[in-house]
Order: C-alpha cells, then sequence, then structure tokens
C-alpha cells in the first residue's frame, strides 16, 4: 500500500493573461471549496521557482492533476520539470471544445457564459479526483480518503 | 520597438491578497494604462518561455505579489531579469485598511476598490519607468 497521502493535488496555470487562465483558476477553486473540500490540494505553480524543497516535493507527495488554460501547457510542463510528473494534464480548451461549449473572452468579472465554462471544467477536474481515488482504492484495498 | 511597461502579477490560487495582486495587474493594464503596459501570464517564466523571457529582458518590469513567497520578483529574477519596482498587495491594504478584501475566486466589492486605487498610485511609477527608459535610448 502507497503511504502517500490521500488527498489529490490540483495545480492551475492560473494564466493571468489568457481567458483560459482565469477559467482554470476558478474551476479549481471550485473543486477545492464546493465539488471536492478535503478531498483535494494545491499549490501556486511558481512556488516550484520561489519555494524550497517542500514545495517542490508536490507532486511527489500527492497525485496530481493540472489545469492548463491553453495549449502552452505551463502548469503541465513546469509541474514536470520541477516536482514530478502529474497523474492527470487536462487543458480548458480542449473540455470546452469536448464538451460544445464556445472559448470565453473575458480576463475577469465573469458573467453566466462564463460560469457554464468554469462549472464545465470544474466537473472534468472532479471526474478525475474521483478516477484517482478509484484506483488508488482498487491497487490498495483501502478506502481512498482520510 | 517602443517600449512598454512588463507587469508581472502572483497567481494567487490560496489567497485574497493574491486575488487583489492579480486585479491590481488588471485595473493596471486595462484602465490605468492600457497603451504602456503589458500583462503576461507568470506561469510562463515557469516553463522559460523565451517571448516572456525577452519581455522581461527588454522592458522595465514591474512586480506585484500577493504573500511574502514573491512568487513573481523571484520568477523574474530567476530569467536573470531585474525587477524595476516591487510591490506585495499587503502594502496597498495598509494604506487603505478600510478595504479588506476578501475571496479569492472572486475578490468582494471592498477588494476590487483596494486594487483600483492601487493601479491609480502605479500610474506614475509606470510614467516615472518609461521617462527612464527613454532617457537611456
Amino acid at each position: 500500500m502507497s503511504d502517500k497521502p490521500r488527498k489529490v493535488g490540483i495545480i492551475s496555470c492560473s494564466g493571468e493573461a489568457i481567458p483560459g487562465g482565469t477559467i482554470s483558476r476558478v474551476a479549481c477553486r471550485k473543486v477545492l471549496d464546493d465539488l471536492r473540500p478535503g478531498m483535494s490540494v494545491t499549490i501556486c505553480l511558481p512556488l516550484f521557482i520561489a519555494g524550497g524543497e517542500e514545495e517542490r516535493m508536490f507532486a511527489d507527495l500527492f497525485p496530481t492533476i493540472t489545469v492548463d488554460g491553453c495549449d502552452k501547457r505551463c502548469a503541465a510542463l513546469g509541474t514536470e520539470s520541477l516536482s514530478g510528473k502529474p497523474t492527470k494534464t487536462l487543458v480548458v480548451t480542449e473540455i470546452l471544445e469536448k464538451k460544445g461549449i464556445a472559448p470565453t473572452t473575458k480576463l475577469r468579472n465573469l458573467g453566466p457564459e462564463e460560469q457554464v465554462a468554469v462549472q464545465a471544467v470544474a466537473e472534468e477536474i472532479a471526474a478525475a479526483i474521483d478516477a484517482i481515488q478509484a484506483a488508488r482504492q482498487s491497487s490498495s484495498g483501502c478506502p481512498g480518503i482520510l | 520597438m517602443e517600449k512598454k511597461v512588463a507587469v508581472f502579477a502572483c497567481s494567487g490560487m490560496g489567497k485574497p491578497l493574491g486575488a487583489v495582486a492579480r486585479e491590481i495587474g488588471y485595473e493596471l493594464t486595462e484602465r490605468v494604462r492600457p497603451d504602456n503596459t503589458v500583462l503576461t501570464c507568470l506561469a510562463l517564466l515557469v516553463i522559460n518561455d523565451p517571448e516572456a523571457q525577452r519581455l522581461v529582458t527588454e522592458n522595465p518590469v514591474i512586480a506585484i505579489d500577493g504573500c511574502v513567497k514573491d512568487c513573481a520578483k523571484k520568477s523574474i529574477e530567476a530569467q536573470g531579469a531585474k525587477v524595476d519596482r516591487y510591490y506585495q498587495s499587503i502594502d496597498f491594504f495598509k494604506k487603505h485598511n478600510d478595504l479588506k478584501p476578501e475571496g479569492i475566486a472572486e475578490l468582494n466589492k471592498a477588494g476590487k476598490k483596494l486594487a483600483a486605487l492601487a493601479a491609480d498610485e502605479l500610474a506614475g511609477v509606470v510614467d516615472e519607468l518609461l521617462a527612464e527608459e527613454a532617457k537611456n535610448v
């Protein structure tokens, strides 16, 4: 049985300059605060540079989902090079396209259209958390959440 | 090419003051000095994106951080670039302590007002940096 903590890590690109970054950030917060509270944990991506060894161990300590706003994939690439390989990588634009939701255009002051996108991305992250927990449960024979 | 002031803000995933830093970046680049500033994703520096690297090495840079971890400042300096002006959101909150920011995904009204006031204060800093830059050409 793995001795890793059983929460799942979520790392958002949080991309200040692109609408997808805002969706990523708000969707991650929605998962952390509303959809899977107590089951998920986050860290600011730039802390892999600004922080110390403790911060850089994040992806080693937690099975980690990265959520990127665009195809530059800063969260996925940054996490893999500075912390550890993500268990799952998600990209906002790909999720929206898959769900038939139009790309968003706002960076802040989100309206109803952006909230639809936030909900769709948050549900995808929550589903990824559930899948990781289910896989852990089946491999360890233990309940997934402490 | 005409220089602009590059603005980098904390990504602010965990604290209201991080969200304030981000909002100051938006207020400064969208409302206060839209023609003279550019906001870029801090995360691009994490992956050593060449365009973001050029931006910080060839332009005056303002960093606005949300906490003492100083992610924006340190990420810029990790590229070998100089941070021309550095602020933490709490600097502005100390000056306007009646405006307590709350919320991370969505800042409350007080947080947004705090960010707007901070951006107004930074307008002069942008002008000063560009004037210095012009003198050095």
